[in-house]
C-alpha cells in the first residue's frame, strides 16, 4: 500500500465502511460535492442515497444523527468546522451523552460525529479552534483526536463499531500535511488507549493531533543536544488512558503535557491532576504545560497566529527547562 | 376484578359518525380517567412528601389520548414530552410502572430512577428516551423517521411538546429537516396557552402554532384539543397519510393547563382568577362524558363502573410501587457507556 494522507485515510475508511454495512450513512453540510476538505470525494455516487447533504444547522444534524443511531443505522455526522459545532452541544451534551445512561444501557447511540478542528490554516476564530475540553469533560462522549494516518483509520473504524456516541476529531492542518505508509505502521484500534510513540528517559511529552507532530519534531531536535524525550499520542480524549499515562510520567519523572487549546481549563488540567494525584513520588520537577495563551482563539494575522499557536520551538525550550530542573 | 369484566363487553364496529368503536370510546374514557386520576394522586403524594416532583398533564387528558389512540402502539415511534403521562398509557404503559417512575423506584422501566419523574422511555413501546430540554425530541423523531425511511419501514414518529418548545431553534430545524424529505413524522403541539408563566401572546406574533408549518410547505391542522374525538379525527387520517409516504404533519390541539407548571410552581401568581375558577367547564374527560351520554352511547352506569374500576386500579398500583425497591446511591453507577459486548 502507498502512503496516504490523513485526509485519505479518512475517506477510506467512510468508503470501506459504507461497503461494509448498509446500516451506515453519512449527513452533513456539502457531503454530496465531497465536502469542503474533500473528505467525502465520490462517495455520494458510489453509495447512492446514503450521503445526505442537510441544512446548515447543527443542532439538527446532532439530533437527526441521535435519532437514525437510536433507530439502529450507523449514522456518520459531519460537523463542516468544529468551531461550529457549539450550536449542537445541546444536542451531544445533553441528549446523546447520557442515552445509555438514563436507559441504563436498554436504548443506546451507535453514531460517530466527525469534525475537523485546530489551527494553523489562518482561519481566524471560527475555522481554527480546539474544541475538546467542552465535550471531554462529558460523561458518555468518546472524544478521539488522532494524529498518524493509521490511527485515524484503524479508530475511525473503531468509533463506526461503537455503541456509543464517538466525537471524531480530525486535524485540519495534517489532513494533507501527515502522510503515512499505513501497511505494518503502529495503529491503536482500540477508543481508550493511548500510544508510547517514541521513548527517553529525560522527560514525558504528552501530546495530541498536531501537537503530537510538533512534540515529535522538538524530540528529535532535543535528541540532537542529548536530551531523550519520551512522547506520547493521547489518541483518545475520553475517556482517558490513565493506565499508560502514569506508566509514561513515571517513566521519566519529568512531564511536559502540550496542546493547541488555551491554558485553563484544558486537557492538560486534568493530565496534570491524574500524574498529581497518583504519580507525585516519582516526580523529580513540577508538571509544565505548553498551551495557547487565554486569549479567544485564534487570531487571524499570520503573526498572531503564529504567536498564539504552540510550536516545535516553544515545546523544546520548554523542554530544554524542564530537563535542566 | 375491573369494571369491563362487569359489562357487556363493547362492540368493535366503527361508529362512522365518530371514526371509532364503542370499544375504542370506552377505551378513550378510561385512559383519560387513568391519567387523571393518577396525576391526582401524585400530586397528593407530593404534597404529602412522599414524591419529589410531579409535572402533569391534567386538562390535555384528551389530545393526549386522542392523538395516541391515531397510533399504532408497538409498531410507531413516540417521542412524547413530559406531560404525556395519556400518550404513555395509551401506549402501554401500566398505573404501576407510573407509579414507580413518580417515586423515582429502581424498577421504574423509563428511567429507573435515574431522571426526573415523566420523563418517559421505551424500548418495547418505542418511545424514545427523552429528557428536560425541550424540543430536542422533534428532532431525534426526525432522525427515528429518515432511518425507518431509508429501510423501508412503515412507520410514523408521533412527536409532541408544547407551545412553549416551539420558540426553540430545534422544533424549526425539525420541521424544516422533516419536510424537505418528506418523512413521516406527526408534529403533536399541545397549546396549552402558558410556557410555565408566559402567555402565548409574549411566546410567538402569530395566533396559532400550526400558523408556521406554511413556512415549512407542511400540512396543519388546528383541533379543539378538549375533545378526545375531535383530536383522533384530525390526528388519524394525518397518521394514515403520512404513513403512506404524504410527509410530516403539524396538528395543534388548543389545550387548557388545569393545574400549576409544576408541583413545585404556583399559577395563581400568574393567572387570572376567573381562568382558574372556571376551568370545570373546560374539563375535556367531562366534556368527553357528557358528549356520551348525551349520545346515549353509554348508561352513566357504565361510566361510573369505569371509573370506579379506574380508582381501585390506582389505589392498588401505589400500594404496590410503594413496595417496590428503591435504588441506593452506587445505583447511580454504570451505563454511561454502553457495553459492546451487550449489542
Amino acid at each position: 500500500m502507498s502512503e496516504v494522507s490523513v485526509l485519505e485515510a479518512v475517506r477510506e475508511t467512510l468508503d470501506e465502511a459504507l461497503g461494509a454495512d448498509d446500516r451506515v450513512f453519512l449527513l452533513g453540510e456539502d457531503l454530496e460535492t465531497g465536502g469542503v476538505f474533500r473528505a467525502t470525494d465520490g462517495l455520494a455516487e458510489k453509495y447512492p442515497g446514503r450521503v445526505l447533504d442537510t441544512p446548515l444547522a447543527e443542532s439538527s444534524i446532532v439530533g437527526i444523527t441521535i435519532g437514525a443511531a437510536h433507530y439502529g443505522q450507523r449514522p456518520i455526522a459531519e460537523i463542516q468546522f468544529a468551531d461550529f459545532i457549539h450550536a449542537g452541544f445541546d444536542q451531544l451534551c445533553s441528549e446523546a451523552s447520557r442515552w445509555s445512561w438514563r436507559t441504563r444501557g436498554e436504548q443506546y447511540l451507535p453514531m460517530v460525529v466527525r469534525t475537523p478542528w485546530g489551527g494553523g490554516v489562518h482561519g481566524g476564530q471560527h475555522h481554527s479552534q480546539s474544541i475538546e475540553a467542552y465535550y471531554a469533560h462529558m460523561p458518555g462522549i468518546k472524544v478521539v483526536a488522532p494524529s498518524f494516518p493509521a490511527d485515524y483509520r484503524s479508530l475511525l473504524k473503531a468509533a463506526i463499531a461503537d455503541p456509543n456516541p464517538v466525537l471524531f476529531l480530525e486535524h485540519k492542518r495534517t489532513y494533507r500535511l501527515i502522510r503515512q505508509e499505513v501497511d505494518g505502521a503502529p495503529a491503536e484500534d482500540r477508543i481508550g488507549h493511548s500510544r508510547i510513540t517514541r521513548t527517553g528517559d529525560d522527560l514525558t511529552v504528552f501530546a495530541y493531533g498536531l501537537m503530537l507532530h510538533e512534540s515529535l519534531a522538538a524530540a528529535e531536535e532535543l535528541a540532537g543536544d542529548g536530551i531523550e524525550c519520551t512522547v506520547v499520542d493521547l489518541l483518545t480524549l475520553n475517556p482517558l488512558d490513565q493506565e499508560t499515562i502514569l506508566e509514561a510520567a513515571r517513566a521519566t519523572g519529568k512531564v511536559l503535557i502540550v496542546h493547541e487549546d488555551t491554558l485553563t481549563g484544558g486537557l492538560g488540567g486534568e493530565i496534570a491532576a491524574i500524574i498529581a494525584e497518583q504519580a507525585f513520588e516519582d516526580l523529580d520537577a513540577p508538571i509544565r504545560r505548553v498551551a495557547a495563551p487565554d486569549i479567544p482563539p485564534m487570531p487571524f494575522h499570520e503573526a498572531m497566529e503564529s504567536f498564539f499557536m504552540p510550536d516545535r520551538t516553544k515545546i523544546a525550550a520548554a523542554a530544554r527547562d524542564l530537563a535542566a530542573y | 376484578m375491573t369494571a369491563s369484566q362487569t359489562r357487556v363487553p363493547r362492540s368493535s364496529e366503527m361508529l362512522h359518525d365518530y371514526l371509532l368503536s364503542e370499544e375504542q370510546l370506552e377505551s378513550m374514557y378510561r385512559y383519560m380517567l387513568l391519567s387523571r386520576r393518577l396525576e391526582e394522586r401524585m400530586m397528593t403524594l407530593n404534597r404529602q412528601g412522599r414524591a419529589d416532583f410531579v409535572i402533569a398533564g391534567a386538562g390535555q387528558e384528551a389530545a393526549q389520548v386522542g392523538a395516541g389512540m391515531a397510533l399504532k402502539a408497538g409498531v410507531d415511534y413516540a417521542a412524547p414530552y413530559y406531560r404525556d403521562l395519556g400518550v404513555m398509557l395509551v401506549l402501554g404503559m401500566t398505573a404501576r410502572e407510573a407509579m414507580l417512575n413518580t417515586l423515582g423506584k429502581l424498577d421504574d422501566p423509563n428511567s429507573f430512577g435515574r431522571q426526573m419523574t415523566s420523563h418517559w422511555g421505551s424500548v418495547d413501546r418505542r418511545v424514545i428516551t427523552q429528557s428536560s430540554v425541550v424540543a430536542t425530541q422533534l428532532v431525534h423523531a426526525v432522525g427515528v423517521a429518515l432511518a425507518a425511511k431509508m429501510r423501508n419501514d412503515p412507520i410514523v414518529v408521533f412527536a409532541s411538546c408544547g407551545e412553549g418548545s416551539t420558540s426553540r431553534g430545534d422544533f424549526h430545524e425539525a420541521l424544516n429537516f422533516a419536510a424537505i424529505h418528506k418523512l413521516p413524522v406527526i408534529f403533536f403541539v399541545e397549546n396549552n396557552g402558558y410556557a410555565i408563566s408566559v402567555r402565548t401572546e409574549k411566546e410567538m406574533p402569530v395566533p396559532h402554532v400550526a400558523d408556521r408549518a406554511s413556512a415549512y410547505g407542511i400540512q396543519s391542522a388546528v383541533v379543539d384539543g378538549l375533545d378526545a374525538i375531535a383530536v383522533y379525527q384530525t390526528v388519524r387520517p394525518a397518521v394514515d397519510q403520512s404513513r403512506r409516504g404524504g410527509g410530516p404533519f403539524l396538528i395543534e390541539a388548543k389545550c387548557f393547563r388545569m393545574w400549576a407548571h409544576s408541583s413545585d410552581d404556583d399559577h395563581r401568581r400568574y393567572r387570572p382568577r376567573e381562568e382558574l375558577e372556571n376551568w370545570t367547564s373546560r374539563d375535556p374527560i367531562a366534556l368527553f362524558r357528557s358528549r356520551v351520554e348525551e349520545d346515549c352511547l353509554f348508561p352513566p352506569e357504565d361510566l361510573d363502573a369505569i371509573e370506579s374500576g379506574v380508582d381501585v386500579e390506582v389505589r392498588a398500583a401505589e400500594k404496590w410501587a410503594f413496595d417496590q425497591p428503591d435504588p441506593v446511591g452506587e445505583d447511580a453507577l454504570g451505563f454511561v457507556y454502553k457495553d459492546a459486548d451487550d449489542v
